[in-house]
């Protein structure tokens, strides 16, 4: 069960529309890389994870991960409101905006759709917890490039803040996978 | 952004990445009663918030409109 909080984690408020910047920052939403796939990976490897700690971690990061989507979709809304057909031309948005007009879609900076082909549920409890510290380490990689192609310091904060959300799962994912290991050292090890 | 709100999601906010810390060091002590002194710092924030202006949760309402669709959305830039 989820109840719904009528907040963002983290504020987001952009004054200047910047849809260049909007077809990058998708890809958070629904890219390889993105808090979407992220969100899906961890509440569904949650279902065979082995301790307790595991359970919790998989449970909460995959909720703050559905905080995260909500965060790239207002972004993403806040930098393309309201764009005039000139702003959606000089921004390069076209092939997006035949699809999708407005709306907040999700696929990759490239354009490709979402596909769970990007995530595993490998059915082993070590194997899932390497997959989430890379798929951590992949994310803050991408908020990086991300960083690299923003000015604006309205979009920016956002971007940065959910950059250092990635090491703090890493980390706790990384604690996850000992207590995993202790849990099953003596029955099979890896 | 509204002060109380502004206060409200940062204290939300020193919760929630304690809660995931506390889920890999469950009886760290120290971090266990600075979780609950913030949770419940942020408790009495909330309901003073939803007291002053809208619900953050839906729920139960006092008046005769379910003000909880109340506009500007958490997405939109005139709330935040």
């Amino acid at each position: 069960m989820w109840i719904y909080d009528k907040k963002l984690e983290f504020p987001v408020k952009i004054k200047k529309r910047d849809p260049k910047l909007a077809k990058l920052i998708i890809t958070q939403y629904g890219g390889p890389d993105g808090e979407l796939g992220a969100s899906l990976r961890y509440l569904s490897q949650r279902f065979i994870a082995v301790t307790p700690e595991a359970k919790a971690v998989l449970t909460d990061i995959g909720t703050e991960e559905l905080g995260h989507l909500e965060m790239i979709g207002a972004i993403v809304k806040q930098l393309t409101a309201d764009c005039s057909i000139e702003e959606i031309k000089a921004g390069g948005f076209e092939p997006f905006y035949v699809e999708h007009g407005l709306g907040v879609f999700p696929q990759s900076a490239a354009g490709a759709q979402f596909s769970a082909g990007g995530i595993q549920s490998k059915g082993d409890p070590i194997t899932d917890l390497y997959e989430d510290m890379a798929a951590e380490q992949k994310a803050r990689s991408t908020y990086e490039y991300l960083i690299d192609m923003i000015d604006d310091p309205d979009v920016a904060a956002p971007i940065k803040f959910l950059r250092e959300r990635e090491i703090v799962h890493f980390q706790r994912f990384g604690e996850a996978l000992e207590h995993v290991r202790q849990h099953l050292s003596g029955n099979h090890y890896f | 952004m509204d002060a109380t709100l502004y206060k409200l999601t940062q204290l939300d906010f020193c919760a929630l990445d304690l809660k995931l810390y506390l889920d890999t060091h469950p009886k760290d002590t120290d971090a266990l009663a600075e979780y609950n002194k913030i949770a419940a710092e942020a408790a009495r924030l909330r309901a003073d918030y939803e007291g002053k202006n809208r619900p953050l949760t839906a729920g139960p309402v006092t008046g005769d409109s379910f003000v909880w669709i109340d506009e500007p959305w958490n997405w939109e830039e005139s709330y935040n």
